[in-house]
């Protein structure tokens, strides 16, 4: 770690910062450099495999868990007693910090990847579901009596009316549920379950070396905001409707 | 079950309980015991110490700013969009990058976390205010309230359950990530998670029972004040 006093060592980061354009020193991890362009270039494929598995990671446990919390909204919409015990169970897994969840499964999972994924996998539950539940419940009245009235059955009013309606609450919920995914998915490497967090925590680079966390921290906001934009344009593509409205 | 659980290779859930309770030998620490209830109400404090000093200086930021911004109905997008990407901020990178950057110790941690609050309770409080019914604001207005006065006794009132929102889900993030503390020098209940070898695999069990029970509470604390802070009229009725 460097220096204990905080403004001493925002006063040395600095100072540094200028060096680093003039001088181009290898190897740079030994002096106390923001960023080293010069290890970056060299090193930047030791990020690619992190990165592969965050991704999959991301994309395995938001798939999970919106398989999971969609199949609740839609039981609780057909039960509304179940709503209650639903939100208080996702809540629950919500509440529970990510990387005490890894652990609690310690003794049933063990560590590695499939820990990390059900951890993850639980904690969007409570978002997916409470934006599905919202958006079932926004679906105006009139639209589900005129579909009743042109002799569909629950089901279709289900599948052809509401869930088509409720398509900008459920991906205003995918998206939140990702981007903070992409988030938390740097905790895995404390289970073993690799991604980005893993070249900051566990490699042999060293938590104090600050290229390296730019480096790994920078992708997983990347990959966040990659994911966000990419889930918003598919949210305007599914909802045509809209593009009308606020036009 | 946990006759069960205890016969599996991991961890086990009655050698977790006796490590919570009594301190017990460490691989490393050459006889020196580990753990026991009096490390653990230590490291519990020191967990809430941060996440209350962290909260504190998260509300400083993050409430004048929303309540004038939703009070003036400005900035809408932009309030809604910082909260979004407040969510993409990766904790272990940041707690990383702020005690290489600018240093260990109680404070720094507080402030790195306190990043992770500032979204959501910004947001929430933006969007509280911003969506409170024009019809009570005009109603407050003329009836001869002062914009202060409007804001404090009709739209803060009005916005406690989503304002409260922001304030439990900014935290849940700032106790979670105090787990990860350790890493920038301040010892948490989370060193008996990251410091496996020292602890060994009852005390990382030990570690996430703890900081799981740690966050339910805080959560149903904050609940608590949510209840008492929402006016009688905005309490759904027994029907």
């Amino acid at each position: 770690m460097t220096s204990p006093t905080v403004f001493a060592a925002v006063g040395e980061v600095g100072k540094d910062f200028f060096k680093e354009r003039t001088t181009d020193t290898l190897p740079c991890q030994s002096t106390d450099k923001l960023f080293c362009w010069d290890w970056a270039r060299e090193n930047f494929d030791r990020y690619e495999t992190p990165l592969r598995q965050h991704v999959e990671l991301v994309l395995i446990s938001v798939a999970i868990g919106f398989a999971i919390a969609f199949a609740l909204a839609l039981l609780s919409h057909r039960h509304r007693w179940l709503r209650p015990p639903f939100l208080l169970g996702t809540g629950v897994l919500y509440t529970i910090p990510s990387i005490a969840f890894f652990f609690l499964l310690l003794p049933l999972t063990g560590r590695g990847r499939d820990t990390a994924i059900i951890a993850l996998s639980a904690y969007t539950l409570q978002i997916i579901y409470r934006n599905t539940i919202i958006g079932l419940d926004n679906v105006s009245k009139s639209a589900v009596e005129a579909a009743r009235g042109i002799g569909m059955t629950d089901r279709q009013i289900l599948w052809k009316v509401e869930i088509p309606l409720a398509r900008p609450e459920i991906f205003a919920g995918l998206q939140i549920a990702t981007v903070s995914t992409v988030a938390i998915a740097t905790l895995a490497t404390f289970a073993r379950g690799g991604g980005l967090g893993e070249p900051i925590f566990g490699g042999e680079l060293g938590i104090d070396f600050k290229t390296n966390i730019i480096i790994a921290g920078g992708l997983a906001v990347l990959l966040a905001a990659a994911f966000g934009l990419l889930l918003l344009w598919l949210q305007r593509l599914v909802t045509p409707w809209r593009r009308v409205e606020t036009e | 079950m946990s006759g069960l659980l205890s016969q599996l290779p991991f961890a086990s859930i009655d050698g977790a309980i006796e490590f919570i309770f009594e301190p017990q030998y460490s691989n490393v620490t050459g006889g020196n015991k580990v753990g026991g209830i009096d490390k653990v109400v230590e490291l519990t404090i020191n967990q809430l110490q941060v996440t209350v000093i962290s909260l504190a200086i998260a509300l400083a930021v993050a409430l004048p700013f929303a309540l004038y911004l939703g009070h003036k109905h400005k900035f809408e997008t932009l309030a809604i969009a910082f909260g979004n990407a407040g969510r993409g901020i990766p904790e272990l990178a940041l707690i990383a990058f702020m005690a290489a950057a600018i240093g260990v110790g109680l404070l720094n941690v507080a402030i790195a976390l306190a990043v992770l609050g500032i979204p959501p309770i910004l947001t929430n409080t933006f969007v509280g205010i911003h969506q409170v019914d024009r019809a009570a604001v005009d109603a407050a207005r003329g009836m001869g309230m002062t914009e202060f006065e409007i804001l404090r006794k009709v739209e803060i009132p009005l916005a406690i359950p989503t304002l409260m929102g922001g304030i439990r889900g900014a935290t849940i993030a700032i106790v979670a990530t105090a787990t990860i503390a350790p890493l920038a020098g301040y010892e948490t209940l989370g060193d008996f998670i990251i410091n496996e070898n020292v602890y060994g695999e009852n005390g990382v069990l030990a570690g996430a029972i703890l900081v799981a029970l740690l966050a339910l509470a805080l959560e149903l604390a904050l609940a608590g004040i949510q209840r008492l802070l929402t006016s009688p009229g905005l309490k759904p009725r027994p029907a």
